[in-house]
C-alpha cells in the first residue's frame, strides 16, 4: 500500500532504512526538509545515529568523511552552493576512495541568486570522482538511495543521488517504502577494510609524489568504469527484493522502429515520459533516461542509440562558453558510431523555469524542422534581453 | 485526470491544503500529486500549489497551467493579475469569501463558489485558517473523492484538539454546501 | 623491598620497556624542527589507543612520503582547513560504534588560527571529546614561510618582508587561545616545546577529560626563524622566560595555571638568535621603536598572567626545566 510522502520525508525515511551511524548536514534551500526529516527520526528515537548539525557545508562533508573513514556509515545532504562550498572535500572523499552516500537536491547556482531546481550544482562536481545517479521520481530517489549505499560500498566509492530539488523534494507522491527487513536483506552492515583501528594503524591521505600519482588516478578512474556493472547489478537485485528495476545505467521508454530518441537526466524524463505516452507517433520516438552520468555509460549508450537519426540530449545545465555538458559528452560517444545520430543539444528548465508537458512537441517540430542546433536553451526568451546580448 | 490550482498566502497553509488533498486521493487508491510553485515570499505573499489526482499513475513533474478547478483562500487575491488564467473551459472557482457566488460568477465570468470559511474556521478552529474548509467544500461540491478520505488525511497529519477541530469542521461545510453540483464540471474538464 | 631495590627496578624498567612512540623516526622532517619534537612528545603521552586527523602543513608531508610512513597509530589526512570537522566525524563514528579511542587533530598555526578557524569553532561548540593540538611555528613554513594569523608582531616573513617603510608584520599575533577558551571548553593550554615534561602533564591532562580540549605548543622552525637547528630548545625556552609566550592553562574559560619565570630575559635576548627580527636591531628609529613595543608585549604577559616566579619553585621555568626521572614531574 503506497503513501503519501513528500519527497524529502521519503528520501529522510529511506535513509533510516539503510542505518547510517552517523549523519552531519547544513542547511540549505531545497535540501532542509529531508535533513529536518532525519533530525526529527533522532529526536524520536527512531533513528539511532550520530546526528552532527555543523556550522558550513564544508563541515558537513568533512565530518562525514572522518566518520566513514572511521568505520561508520555515513550520510549528508546538500544543493547548489553547498555542493560547491563541500567541493574540495568531495574530490578529497572520493580520491580517499570512502564510501558514502549523498543527496543533492538540485538547485541552481548564484549568480543570480535563484534558490530553484536545475542541475548545475551536481553537474560542476562530476569530475570530483563520485558516482552520479540521477533520479526521475521520488520512488526511483527512495529505490536509488538504497541502491547507492550497496554500490558505494562494494566499489569503495562514494555515491551522488541527484533529485531535483522543489520539483521532487517537495513533491508529494504515493511512495512505496521498503521494509527495514527487506533494506537489511539488500545492505549488510557497514564494513570498511581500510577503516581507521588503533589495532592496526593505517595512513590514509599521505603524500604521493610523481613516481605514484599518475597510478592512483587510473586506479580511481578503472574503479568508476568498473562501477557500471555494480549500478546494473545493484538496480537488478533491489528489483528482485523490491520489484521495482530502473534499467540500471539507462533507462530506455521505446524500441528499435525509433528514430528520434530524447535524452535526458532527472524530473524531466518523467515530464517527456507522459507526454509520449499520450502522444500517436509514440513508436518513432525512444526516451533515453541517464541514470547514471558519473561512470558515463559509453557502451550501454551507443547501444541505445544504435539505429537513431536524430539523438536529443536536453540538460538542466550548461558550461558557459562551451554548451552544453552532456551534450558534449554524449556527442563524443556518438562519435565512435559508424551511422552516428545528429545530435541536437538543448538546456532548459534553468533556475526552475517549468518544463512543460509541450515540450515534447517542441522538441520533436526542432527535429523536423531541419538544420542542427549544436547547442542552446530552448526556453531562453530572448526578447528580455537587451539586442547586444541575444 | 483533475488538476487543481490553489492560491493562498503564506502561512495561510497553502501547501499544507494541496497535500492533504493529494493524501486523501493515495488514501483512496487514486494518483495523488501535490507541489508547490515555491517562491521565496515570506508571510503574507501570494503562493501556489497543485494538486493532480488520476486513475493512474502519473510521470510529469511540469507545473498545472490550465487546471479544471481554482480554490482561492484569500479573495483579494482575485486582484491579482493572473490569478484566473488557464482555468480550463467549464471550469469553477471556489473562492473564500463571504460575497454572494452567483454575483462572483457575474463579476469574473467564470463559475464561483463562494463559501465563508474565513468565519467558519475562525467558529471551530479559533482562527482565520481557510484551507480545511475549502477542502471540505471542494470535495463535497464536487465528490471527486469522499469527505471521509479528507478526515483520514487530517487524521494522519493532526493530533488531539486541533485534529478534533478540524473534524468537526469538515462535518458542518459538508452540510452547508450543496452535494456534487461541480460533479458535471470535473467530468466534462477531466482528460 | 628496599627503596635502593625500588630505584634499580625503575631504572631497568625504563632502560628496558621501550616507550611507546606513535611516530617513529626516519620522517624527513628539518634538523632541529620543534614540530616533530613537539609531535613525538604528544604522541607518547597518549598512547596507542588514539586516532589523528591531521591537517596539512609541514607535519603531514614530512611524516607520509607514499608509500612510506612514520606514524604507528591510526592517521589520516584530508585538507588544510577541515582538520577540526575530520576529527569530530572520527568522534561521533566511534561514539557510534561504542568505542572509547581518543581523537587526537593535529594543526600548524595557518591550519588552526587561519584557515581551520571555522571548522575549529564548530568542533568546539559542539562539545566533540577530541584533543586539538596546534603546532605554532608562526607562519606557513610548508609553503615556504608566509606571514600567518599567528606570526608575531614585526617578524619578517615572505609576505611581510621588512624594508624601507616597513618593519615585517604589522598586526599583532591572533590571541588564539583567549578565542579558544571563550568557547568555554573544559581545557585549553598554551605550552613550549623547550618544556617536554610540561607538555606531557597537559597532554595527560587533556586525555583525562571527556570533551573538547585544546593545546598550543610553540614550535620553533629553525628555517622559518632563522636560527641554528641547534638552538632549538634554547630559541622556545626564551620565548617562555621573555613572557612573549606565557605558559597558561584555562578550564571553562577561566585562567587556572601559569607557569612562573624565574627570571624574566629582556625580549632582545629572544629576538637577537632569530633572523627573522634581524631587521629590529638596524640603527632605526623604527626598529627601536618595534623592539619596545615587543618588550611592552612581553611585560603585559608576565603583569596579566603574574608570570614572576617567588623564586625555587620548581614548577618554574627553571624547575620545569630539570627532568628530575622519578620527581614530582616523572617524565
Amino acid at each position: 500500500m503506497p503513501q503519501a510522502l513528500e519527497g524529502s520525508q521519503a528520501i529522510a525515511r529511506t535513509v533510516a532504512l539503510c542505518r547510517p551511524q552517523v549523519v552531519a548536514a547544513y542547511p540549505i534551500t531545497p535540501q532542509t526538509h529531508i535533513v529536518e526529516n532525519i533530525a526529527k527520526l533522532v529526536a524520536d528515537g527512531k533513528l539511532d545515529c550520530e546526528y552532527v548539525s555543523v556550522e558550513s557545508e564544508f563541515s558537513a562533508a568533512s565530518v562525514v568523511l572522518g566518520a566513514a573513514a572511521a568505520g561508520s556509515r555515513a550520510y549528508t545532504a546538500s544543493a547548489s552552493q553547498g555542493i560547491l562550498l563541500m567541493s574540495e572535500v568531495l574530490y578529497n572523499i572520493a580520491g580517499m576512495r570512502i564510501p558514502m552516500v549523498m543527496t543533492c537536491a538540485n538547485r541552481a547556482i548564484s549568480a543570480p541568486l535563484s534558490i530553484w531546481n536545475d542541475q548545475q550544482d551536481s553537474m560542476s562536481v562530476r569530475d570530483a570522482g563520485w558516482i552520479q545517479l540521477y533520479c526521475a521520481d521520488n520512488q526511483e530517489a527512495v529505490d536509488t538511495t538504497i541502491q547507492a549505499y550497496r554500490i558505494a560500498e562494494r566499489t569503495e566509492l562514494p555515491v551522488m543521488v541527484c533529485v531535483d530539488g522543489f520539483t521532487l523534494t517537495h513533491t508529494l507522491e504515493p511512495i512505496e517504502l521498503p521494509g527495514q527487513d527487506e533494506v537489511d536483506s539488500f545492505l549488510p552492515p557497514y564494513a570498511f577494510a581500510r577503516a581507521l583501528d588503533p589495532a592496526r594503524p593505517l595512513s590514509m591521505g599521505t603524500l604521493v609524489s610523481p613516481d605514484h600519482y599518475p597510478e592512483a588516478r587510473h586506479s580511481h578512474h578503472h574503479a568508476l568504469l568498473k562501477a557500471q556493472q555494480e549500478i546494473i547489478d545493484a538496480d537488478l537485485d533491489w528489483a528482485g527484493v523490491s520489484g521495482r528495476g530502473y534499467g540500471g545505467l539507462l533507462r530506455i521508454d521505446g524500441g528499435d522502429t525509433a528514430e528520434i530518441g530524447i535524452l535526458t537526466l532527472g524530473s524531466v524524463m518523467g515530464t517527456l515520459r507522459d507526454a509520449r505516452s499520450e502522444h500517436p507517433g509514440r513508436d518513432a520516438v525512444k526516451l533515453i533516461q541517464l541514470r547514471s552520468f558519473r561512470p558515463f555509460p559509453i557502451e550501454a549508450l551507443q547501444q541505445a542509440c544504435q539505429g537513431l537519426k536524430h539523438l536529443v540530449v536536453l540538460e538542466r545545465a550548461l558550461s558557459p562558453g562551451a554548451g552544453g555538458i552532456v551534450g558534449s559528452e554524449v556527442r563524443a560517444a556518438m562519435s565512435e558510431l559508424r551511422d552516428a545520430p545528429m545530435i541536437h543539444n538543448y538546456a532548459i528548465g534553468l533556475g526552475g523555469r517549468d518544463v512543460p508537458l509541450d515540450l515534447y512537441q517542441t522538441v520533436l517540430d526542432m527535429v523536423a524542422s531541419g538544420g542542427i542546433n549544436r547547442f542552446s536553451i530552448l526556453d531562453a526568451d530572448l526578447e528580455k534581453l537587451p539586442p547586444e546580448d541575444r | 485526470m483533475i488538476e487543481i490550482r490553489i492560491h493562498g498566502r503564506g502561512g495561510q497553509g497553502n501547501v499544507v491544503a494541496a497535500y492533504l488533498l493529494a493524501t486523501a486521493a493515495i488514501d483512496e487508491g487514486r494518483f495523488g500529486q501535490a507541489f508547490p510553485a515555491f517562491g521565496a515570499e515570506r508571510r503574507g505573499a501570494p503562493v501556489v500549489a497543485f494538486v493532480r489526482i488520476a486513475e493512474r499513475k502519473l510521470h510529469r513533474h511540469n507545473q498545472v497551467l490550465h487546471p479544471a478547478f481554482l480554490v482561492i483562500q484569500d479573495e483579494a487575491l482575485l486582484h491579482v493579475p493572473g490569478v484566473l488564467d488557464g482555468l480550463k473551459p467549464g471550469g469553477r472557482v471556489l473562492v473564500n469569501s463571504s460575497h454572494n457566488s452567483e454575483l462572483l460568477s457575474e463579476q469574473y465570468g467564470q463559475q464561483f463558489f463562494a463559501l465563508p470559511a474565513d468565519s467558519l474556521s475562525k467558529e471551530y478552529l479559533g482562527r482565520p485558517l481557510p484551507n480545511t474548509a475549502l477542502l471540505a467544500a471542494f470535495l463535497t461540491l464536487t465528490e471527486v473523492l469522499p469527505t471521509e478520505a479528507l478526515n483520514k488525511a487530517l487524521r494522519d497529519r493532526f493530533r488531539g484538539t486541533l485534529l478534533d477541530n478540524n473534524l468537526r469542521l469538515v462535518q458542518e461545510v459538508a452540510t452547508r454546501v450543496p452535494a456534487g453540483i461541480w460533479e458535471d464540471s470535473f467530468h466534462a474538464t477531466g482528460t | 623491598m628496599t627503596d635502593t631495590d625500588d630505584k634499580a627496578l625503575l631504572k631497568q624498567l625504563r632502560v628496558e620497556q621501550p616507550r611507546f612512540q606513535g611516530i617513529v623516526s626516519g620522517h624527513r622532517a628539518c634538523l632541529g624542527c620543534g614540530e616533530a619534537l613537539a609531535t613525538r612528545l604528544v604522541v607518547e603521552a597518549c598512547g596507542p589507543d588514539i586516532m589523528i586527523a591531521n591537517a596539512t602543513g609541514c607535519l603531514e608531508i614530512f611524516t607520509t612520503p607514499w608509500p612510506e610512513s612514520a606514524w604507528r597509530v591510526p592517521w589520516l589526512h584530508s585538507l588544510f582547513e577541515n582538520t577540526g570537522a575530520i576529527a569530530a566525524g572520527m568522534e561521533a563514528a566511534l561514539k557510534a560504534q561504542g568505542k572509547s579511542t581518543k581523537v587526537l587533530a593535529f594543526a600548524g598555526d595557518g591550519g588552526t588560527f587561519d584557515i581551520g578557524f571555522q571548522a575549529l569553532s564548530g568542533m568546539l561548540e559542539r562539545g566533540h571529546d577530541v584533543l586539538y593540538v596546534c603546532f605554532d611555528n608562526e607562519a606557513y613554513m610548508n609553503t615556504g614561510i608566509q606571514r600567518s594569523g599567528s606570526t608575531p608582531h614585526a617578524a619578517m616573513t615572505t609576505t611581510s618582508p621588512p624594508g624601507k617603510v616597513r618593519m615585517g608584520k604589522r598586526h599583532l599575533k591572533k590571541d588564539i587561545i583567549s578565542i579558544v577558551a571563550a568557547h568555554h571548553i573544559p581545557y585549553a593550554a598554551t605550552a613550549s616545546v623547550a618544556y617536554p615534561s610540561d607538555i606531557r602533564q597537559k597532554v595527560r591532562r587533556a586525555m583525562a577529560i571527556e570533551g573538547p580540549t585544546f593545546l598550543v605548543i610553540h614550535s620553533p622552525c629553525p628555517l622559518g626563524w632563522g636560527h641554528d637547528g641547534s638552538l632549538s630548545i634554547e630559541v622556545a625556552r626564551l620565548a617562555v622566560t621573555s613572557g612573549l609566550m606565557p605558559l597558561i592553562e584555562l578550564e571553562r574559560g577561566e585562567l587556572t595555571g601559569a607557569m612562573p619565570i624565574r627570571t624574566p630575559h629582556p625580549v632582545s635576548d629572544y629576538l637577537k638568535l632569530q633572523k627573522r627580527f634581524a631587521h629590529l636591531f638596524a640603527d632605526d628609529p623604527k626598529a627601536r621603536e618595534e623592539l619596545v613595543h615587543l618588550q611592552a608585549l612581553a611585560d603585559y604577559n608576565i603583569e596579566k598572567f603574574a608570570l614572576h616566579s617567588l623564586g625555587d619553585d620548581p614548577q618554574d621555568t627553571d624547575g620545569a626545566d630539570t627532568v628530575t626521572r622519578g620527581g614530582m614531574r616523572y617524565a
